[in-house]
């Protein structure tokens, strides 16, 4: 059941005493059948939870990585039903990883808030997080959600203040996003100075599962966010293995470097 | 739509990455007292007059009226401002906004370079560190401005991602802001984007039609019939739009880019009705009519004038769309080529492509208006920076 299984993969890696890694894979890019075959090898590597981003032609929030990724997704007629087809499809055949989808706000307001909580709800969709949609535009997007049965993810910066960080933890199910430096997603040789005190800060207020993104790349980062955060995102650093022209290639150097990655997360 | 925030109607909000929502609330807290501080007012006041050249006046267009045989035809003449077009007047008043937030360095995006060039003058003019960005179609189509710009000490970056025009330049800023907000003010250079820059860039617009409506009176003797101006984003037909809201006799017209036609779907205009028609969605931060496809991907827009070549309008267009206050219309590249023609050959004003559009729709109608009726057209730049574009389409029709 949706929601649940979200806070179950939190749990457990808890349990085996590491922050749960969360890959993130454009969907699509180079198509749909290759992002289910990467689902499964990234689960085979121990991610914990999947987030799949929805290609958009304007990702403003997305670095060149990001943003050639979503190019060559839309190339390949990546479309949100489509990407909602291939969850079920992966329900059917038994997977069980929670997948989150990431997504800007215009794809799923053109098929209908509504149309779509209902239709990612029986495609076993977890939970969704929309880059553009801060919880003030956001209430009919969360009744929708929420009656559907899915989890809505909200992001918060460092940026963000004390009473708005209150009212993202509010407003989140499932885990808070916190997006670790200002700028938009990709990978960067260093983490912020100021992110262990903006955690901290945060964590003042956020009681949700919190989840750290953007910027995170190597073992090394990884491990120095695990030891602050409850979740892990990389996203950029994997999204990079998929330029190559050989897709089996890059599902290698996917579930390798994902292993790479978790094996630093234990604290 | 439910959310509070700048709503015009259903339209507008503020539909912003996180890491922008507290910068917007500080710019709107900023904006808001400032809005109400007679010295921030007067401030504002005096860069228009001194350094704009405002008032920019209102003239008759005697022989193009004469030539249209109907409704007296009269200019706004924006084209006069500093810089050759409107732009000027919310760059000042942006720049001055960033001074007062302390903030050292602006970016802008810019599609036809106008607002590029505005916003690099001001920024040159109050000593700010100025970053334009600018699709590589769109230097290439208007290279004058790309020098303008560079002579001004701005630092112009090329965008090579999506359609290369003006969308582009937008999530380029947009990416820019959010890495640099601390320091950075973007001077976004239309009525578009998260509340509050509609109304910010629409109230310091505004002084198109107060001033406007003061002169067609002096002039005309009257209130006009009708009022026009060329829609991109819209910030030059909401400035003059503005002044004439409470006035029903006053019938106001935005044109839109018809391109190659709305049939052949080559176009910007989105209000236009017929195959692909504008939908309402959310795009860099607000929710307002969108030329987009079925799921929900924007579309790449077509006009001979880089500054009408944009997917989305303001969302108070599309609020004055809906309440019917105002309408909207297109003009096809071509129309506009002729009306560039006729204004440059009957009144000695080169227009700015994208007035020209206005042009063409006001020229359409006072044929078919009594010459007792009174057209005001916005005039919102001059076509200098257009002269080599039509040049080049010229050699190209004489090569045909």
């Amino acid at each position: 059941m949706a929601g649940k299984r979200i806070a179950d993969a939190f749990s457990r890696a808890r349990a085996r005493g590491r922050a749960a890694f969360i890959p993130y894979l454009t969907a699509g890019d180079p198509d749909l059948a290759w992002t289910g075959r990467y689902l499964d090898r990234l689960t085979a590597s121990g991610a914990d939870i999947l987030e799949l981003g929805v290609p958009f032609s304007d990702p403003i929030a997305d670095g060149p990585v990001n943003q050639r990724s979503s190019e060559r997704a839309l190339r390949a007629r990546t479309t949100l039903s489509g990407i909602l087809d291939l969850v079920r499809r992966k329900r059917e055949a038994g997977f069980e990883t929670p997948v989150v989808l990431f997504s800007y706000f215009n794809p799923i307001l053109r098929m209908g808030v509504d149309r779509f909580a209902g239709a990612a709800a029986r495609a076993g969709v977890d939970g969704v997080l929309v880059v553009d949609l801060p919880p003030e535009e956001g209430k009919d997007y969360r009744a929708s959600l929420a009656a559907a049965g899915l989890d809505t993810i909200f992001l918060a910066s460092p940026t963000t203040s004390a009473e708005r960080l209150e009212r993202i933890d509010a407003a989140s199910t499932g885990f808070v996003y916190y997006v670790s430096r200002l700028g938009v997603t990709g990978t960067r040789t260093a983490l912020a100075d100021s992110l262990a005190a903006d955690l901290e800060r945060a964590r003042r207020k956020i009681v949700k599962p919190l989840a750290v993104g953007f910027g995170i790349s190597t073992p090394e980062q990884a491990a120095a966010v695990a030891a602050m955060a409850d979740g892990v995102v990389v996203g950029s650093a994997l999204v990079k293995l998929l330029e190559g022209p050989d897709p089996e290639k890059a599902a290698d150097a996917l579930e390798k470097t994902a292993a790479e990655l978790i094996a630093a997360l234990g604290k | 739509m439910s959310g509070q925030l700048g709503r015009f109607g259903d339209f507008g909000g503020c539909y912003a990455p996180e890491t922008l929502m507290e910068p917007l609330a500080e710019l709107e807290r900023v904006y808001g007292e400032r809005k109400r501080d007679a010295g921030f007012q007067d401030e504002f006041a005096r860069w228009l007059d001194q350094f704009v050249g405002r008032p920019t006046p209102v003239s008759y267009a005697r022989r193009l009226t004469e030539a249209m045989g109907g409704a007296r035809i009269f200019l706004k003449r924006e084209d006069l401002a500093h810089t050759g077009a409107h732009k000027i007047n919310n760059t000042i008043g942006q720049a001055l906004l960033a001074k007062h937030m302390g903030k050292p360095r602006v970016i802008a995006e810019t599609g036809a370079g106008q607002h590029g060039v505005a916003t690099a003058t001001a920024a040159a003019a109050m000593g700010l560190k100025c970053r334009v960005y600018m699709g590589e179609v769109d230097m290439e189509r208007q290279a004058l401005n790309v020098f303008r710009m560079r002579l001004l000490g701005a630092e112009v970056v090329g965008v090579s991602s999506g359609s290369r025009t003006l969308k582009d330049a937008i999530n380029e800023a947009m990416r820019d802001w959010v890495a640099n907000v601390a320091d950075t003010h973007y001077i976004l250079g239309s009525v578009l984007g998260p509340h509050p820059f509609p109304t910010i860039v629409r109230d310091f617009q505004s002084v198109i039609g107060k001033e406007a409506r003061v002169q067609i009176v002096a002039e005309a003797g009257r209130l006009p019939d009708l009022a026009v101006a060329c829609v991109g984003g819209g910030s030059n037909a909401i400035g003059l739009f503005s002044a004439f809201l409470s006035d029903p006799s006053v019938e106001l017209v935005g044109v839109e880019a018809g391109g190659e036609g709305i049939a052949t779907g080559r176009h910007a205009a989105r209000f236009a009705l017929g195959p692909g028609a504008g939908v309402p969605g959310v795009l860099h931060g607000t929710y307002t009519y969108l030329l987009q496809d079925e799921n929900g991907q924007i579309k790449d827009t077509h006009s001979v004038s880089a500054g009408l070549d944009y997917a989305a309008v303001g969302p108070e267009h599309a609020g004055l769309f809906a309440a019917k206050r105002a309408a909207y219309e297109s003009a096809t590249d071509d129309e506009a080529l002729e009306a560039f023609d006729a204004l440059s050959k009957l009144e000695g004003i080169l227009p700015a492509l994208e007035s020209s559009h206005a042009v063409a729709y006001a020229m359409r109608r006072a044929r078919e208006m009594k010459p007792d009726q009174v057209i005001l057209i916005n005039l919102s730049g001059r076509g200098d920076k257009d002269v080599e574009s039509v040049r080049r389409l010229r050699s190209n029709e004489d090569g045909r």
